[in-house]
């Protein structure tokens, strides 16, 4: 059972998860793009983007500094001042705040690194719970012909080489995903997550996403709760979420 | 009283450390800013020294993977109260797992300026759950013992101004203005630090040390506690004193 803060402020908060090379990403962008569109304010946020934690980390990495405790609070304190400075004052305001990774990614991530599941689950008790979570079900073998086909080197630390699971990186990062995937269909149910099927065209993914961002936030954007552009409509466009 | 061995995990094991393995001694030195903390911990370390023991000293915010992160963050005055909690997590959990840990191994003691109670203590006073900050320093070690160095306000008022002359900005808690001005937010600041060790304090078996006696008469006092933790096992080495 998690229990993180619930959202008690006027905007909302979509998020989307998946394993490296399930395409969250690309559809993030465009999901925000269309919010955009309808006049709606949209704001964005990254897992691991914070400027303010950014230097340690970056250090930590790069002098292999990081245990899976380590590791997992240096990202709760990433996510904590994005929270804390950016997410939290966008949704008073009114904003759809789109977050590419959360919360989740530490519950499978840092738990495949080792550390316990209730610890991390208490760990990010205050994040704020999302009004939609998106999850980008993929097979394996598909993200990481996406992924190891595009990419010159996998990072240290991306392909788990810290756990010792194999002495390639691509190796490694092949077992490592493998887990994390695992961590996350285990938890689908329990985090309420919207599954979507990532091995579909982009287009149907996209579309998909958009009729449940209607069916969910479309009271709220309609009644005017979200924060728009004056003098656009206060609803969604059917005809641009069709396709 | 959490009725825990010492050196056995609060609550959180930590993946890869054997506590059997674990040999040394863990002192902790606690209490509010400006009680005079550090001059213990230095006099102390020179008497362990002087003793045969080896020693290390530790404290808050000096791990080599995040003390130049949150002088950083702290010179901007926009980290935020969890931000903070979580930074000096980090802080703590790499300095346990890469110094104190490897040195309870070597069977040395270990003195620490500041453990998980200021942690904890500053996020309760900034209206952070306690539960919630427990659990998340849950993999902390339970020490030797624990001296919290208790004063009141006006003490820390009078040792701020005689040590250091003037008022910090985060030791008066203004990132939560808790006053108008530097002294006033410090005054309820600190109370509220001082309020939430004190509640830690059965819970967590400190010793309290009363900090508003002269430093040397502390001193002695503290000597002469942390001598009780090495008498079953004097070494005949010693006697050449």
């Amino acid at each position: 059972m998690t229990q993180l803060t619930p959202n008690r402020f006027k905007g909302k908060l979509i998020i989307v998860e998946g394993i490296d090379g399930s395409g969250k990403s690309t559809q993030l962008a465009l999901l925000s793009q269309w919010l955009r569109s309808q006049g709606l304010a949209v704001a964005f946020s990254e897992w691991n983007s914070s400027p303010l934690v950014s230097e340690t980390t970056r250090r930590g990495k790069k002098k292999m500094m990081f245990t899976p405790t380590t590791f997992s609070l240096i990202h709760a304190t990433d996510f904590a001042d994005r929270q804390e400075r950016y997410i939290i004052p966008l949704l008073k305001a009114g904003a759809i705040v789109c977050a590419d990774r959360f919360a989740y990614t530490a519950f499978a991530r840092d738990v495949v690194r080792g550390v316990s599941p209730s610890w991390v689950r208490n760990l990010y008790r205050f994040a704020i719970q999302p009004n939609l979570a998106f999850y980008f079900r993929v097979p394996l073998e598909v993200a990481l012909g996406r992924i190891l086909g595009g990419r010159d080197s996998i990072k240290y630390y991306e392909a788990g080489m810290d756990l010792n699971l194999a002495r390639r990186e691509e190796e490694s990062f092949r077992i490592f995903q493998g887990r994390i995937l695992e961590q996350y269909d285990a938890m689908a149910e329990e985090m309420g997550f919207h599954i979507i099927d990532a091995s579909g065209s982009i287009e149907e993914q996209q579309a998909q996403m958009r009729r449940i961002v209607m069916e969910r936030l479309g009271d709220a954007v309609a009644s005017g709760q979200i924060l728009n552009q004056e003098g656009t409509t206060h609803a969604f466009e059917a005809t641009t979420a069709v396709l | 009283m959490l009725s825990k061995q010492p050196l056995q995990f609060y609550s959180e094991p930590l993946p890869g450390v054997d506590v059997g393995e674990l040999q040394g001694k863990l002192i902790v030195v606690e209490g509010p800013d400006a009680v005079g903390r550090s001059t213990q911990v230095a006099r102390l370390k020179a008497w362990l020294e002087q003793q045969g023991h080896a020693v290390l000293d530790t404290g808050m915010g000096r791990s080599a993977l995040a003390s130049k992160g949150i002088a950083q963050a702290k010179e901007g005055h926009t980290l935020g109260p969890v931000t903070m909690t979580l930074f000096y997590a980090t802080d703590f959990a790499d300095r346990l797992e890469k110094e104190i840990i490897p040195a309870l191994r070597a069977g040395f003691v270990v003195i620490t300026d500041r453990y998980i109670f200021s942690l904890m203590a500053r996020g309760i006073a900034r209206g952070e759950d306690s539960l919630w900050l427990e659990k998340v320093a849950g993999f902390a070690l339970v020490p030797h013992a624990v001296y919290y160095l208790r004063a009141e306000v006006p003490t820390l008022i009078s040792r701020t101004v005689m040590g250091r002359g003037q008022f910090d900005f985060w030791e008066s808690g203004m990132d939560m203005r808790f006053g108008p001005d530097m002294y006033e937010s410090f005054v309820r600041y600190q109370a509220r630090v001082i309020r939430a060790l004190d509640r830690m304090s059965m819970r967590y078996g400190f010793v309290t040390v009363d900090a508003a006696k002269p430093a040397d008469q502390i001193y002695r006092e503290l000597q002469r506690h942390i001598a009780g933790h090495f008498t079953p096992r004097k070494r005949p080495s010693k006697k050449a004193k």
